[in-house]
């Protein structure tokens, strides 16, 4: 049988395993750099505002993307607890993105104004003083934490290299924007504004 | 959405659908091609001549018709996914399926099942509302759902966070006000007093509220802030410290306490102000749920 032939040489069946198993890439996942849904924001979306990419920086620290994801799938079970099913515009500023793969806790993609600041305050520092039944961990460190604002403008600066629109004076005004405020102040600033580009239920 | 397909160049949409039918060709042929008998090799049956171990042996056997054929129909198979479904660029596929579509379908079809059900729920007004319990229930399931993380599954509430089971409310306890709450949202308004007040005259008014929810206080401090509370406080908690329903202002003489009520926290909360805020629902939840929400927290303090 022929198939001998690509089995006694090594390099020509090493060869036409990559052709065909990158087929899969270059066919589902290299157009996606040039499709409109995915590459471009969708409308309404802003870039993260100083404090609030520090926050997505303590979000990524303290691991918060291991048991929630930030991906509403178009289902009803899942709309009718969160909202508007994500689309891919809304994830264009985010390097790298919070989807996440497990849910432990609730999804967070919409929990943008979902509760009160005093709320998240009171929940991070002991989820179960506001929910009795809660499993998360407590994060009391977050609220005496300070921010290092000098590497603000940096993470700006990162940011913009991977294509978000910062302006000079974003960047400029980067460290005065976090200057004093605590981990937690960010993090709450991030975590509210989550979700906000698209309000509709659905 | 519409620009599910809009690439930046009509080149991807090209590149997608050669690719792919290159590969599942591609692969047909190497399946054929591999599976061909060549000239000079043994006869099938018999042994290929190699020989391992001494005695180890390989039989020319050409692969088993069955397995042979299931390569085959896996690319049948992706034929004939992609004739009927997206896969192929921007062809749609001939049953115009898409997710959002399907999702729509499933919205519709829980609307037709549920909606004649929230409707009836909907036109029944609240206090009769509360005697059906198929209702009640409904509504406690989505106040679990909703409502739960801030006011507690028992709706017994947490400091900061109003006790909805009991007959003492900030804002009024009756249906509209009740579902307004919901719908819209509230925030609290307390200012911080510190600067106007300063130390001695913040412990003073926390003796006088102390009193006024009669628990104990220094009465010397108590009746200067007195003449504090109605100069500042009155306004909103009203002369004699029962609260106002309009403005959100709570009764303190009733010995419920929302942040708590030792003289510590009261200091803290004349000092600092006191801003709860209840994110409105009217988008997320629509006027329907809200209605039904509104009957289950009724039930609680009208059994």
């Amino acid at each position: 049988m022929s198939h001998e032939v690509v089995e006694k040489n090594i390099g020509l069946m090493a060869l036409l395993v990559l052709l065909v198993i990158s087929v899969g890439g270059l066919v589902e996942i290299v157009p996606l750099f040039f499709l409109k849904s995915t590459t471009e924001p969708v409308e309404g979306l802003k870039p993260y505002t100083a404090l609030q990419l520090e926050g997505r920086d303590v979000y990524i620290r303290e691991g918060c993307y291991l048991c929630h994801s930030q991906m509403i799938r178009p289902f009803r079970a899942e709309t009718e607890r969160y909202g508007h099913y994500s689309v891919a515009g809304e994830f264009v500023y985010d390097h790298p993105f919070q989807w996440g793969s497990k849910r432990t806790g609730p999804d967070l993609a919409r929990v943008g104004g979902r509760y009160s600041d005093d709320w998240h305050r009171v929940h991070l520092n002991n989820p179960r003083d506001v929910v009795p039944e809660s499993n998360m961990p407590a994060f009391p460190w977050l609220s005496e934490n300070l921010i290092d604002a000098s590497v603000t403008p940096k993470k700006l600066k990162a940011m913009r290299t991977l294509g978000v629109p910062y302006t000079d004076e974003d960047i400029a005004g980067a460290s005065a924007a976090v200057e004093g405020k605590t981990e937690l102040d960010a993090l709450i600033a991030y975590l509210q504004n989550l979700g906000t580009a698209i309000s509709s239920r659905r | 959405m519409n620009s599910d397909f809009v690439f930046s160049s009509d080149f991807w949409n090209w590149w997608i659908i050669g690719l792919t039918l290159a590969n599942i060709f591609g692969c047909w042929w190497l399946i054929s091609w591999s599976s061909k008998k060549r000239p000079g090799e043994a006869a099938v049956g018999d042994v290929t001549g190699h020989k391992w171990d001494e005695n180890l042996e390989e039989y020319n056997n050409p692969l088993p018709r069955w397995w042979l054929w299931l390569f085959y129909i896996t690319l049948v198979f992706a034929l004939g996914y992609l004739t009927l479904y997206p896969g192929l660029g921007k062809v749609r596929g001939v049953l115009g399926w898409t997710q959002q579509n399907q999702y729509q379908e499933e919205m519709a079809a829980a609307e037709k099942t549920y909606g004649p059900l929230f409707a009836r729920y909907a036109a029944t007004p609240i206090p009769q509302l509360i005697n059906d319990p198929s209702a009640v229930k409904v509504g406690q399931r989505l106040f679990v759902n909703y409502c739960a993380s801030c006011h507690g599954s028992d709706a017994g509430g947490g400091p900061g966070f109003p006790n909805l089971s009991d007959q003492d409310w900030l804002y009024g306890g009756d249906p509209a006000t009740i579902q307004a709450s919901i719908l819209d949202g509230r925030n609290g308004a307390m200012p911080a007093w510190q600067a106007v007040l300063n130390d001695k005259g913040v412990d003073e008014v926390a003796n006088y509220v102390l009193q006024l929810g009669g628990r104990d206080a220094d009465a010397t401090k108590a009746e200067a802030g007195k003449q504090l509370f109605a100069t500042y406080c009155a306004a909103c908690h009203g002369a004699d410290g029962k609260g106002n329903q309009a403005l959100g202002a709570p009764n303190l003489t009733d010995d419920i306490w929302l942040y708590g009520g030792s003289p510590g926290v009261i200091r803290q909360t004349i000092a600092n102000g006191r801003n709860g805020r209840m994110p409105a629902h009217r988008d997320f939840l629509g006027e329907d749920k809200a209605h039904l929400l509104a009957a289950y927290i009724y039930s609680l303090s009208n059994k």
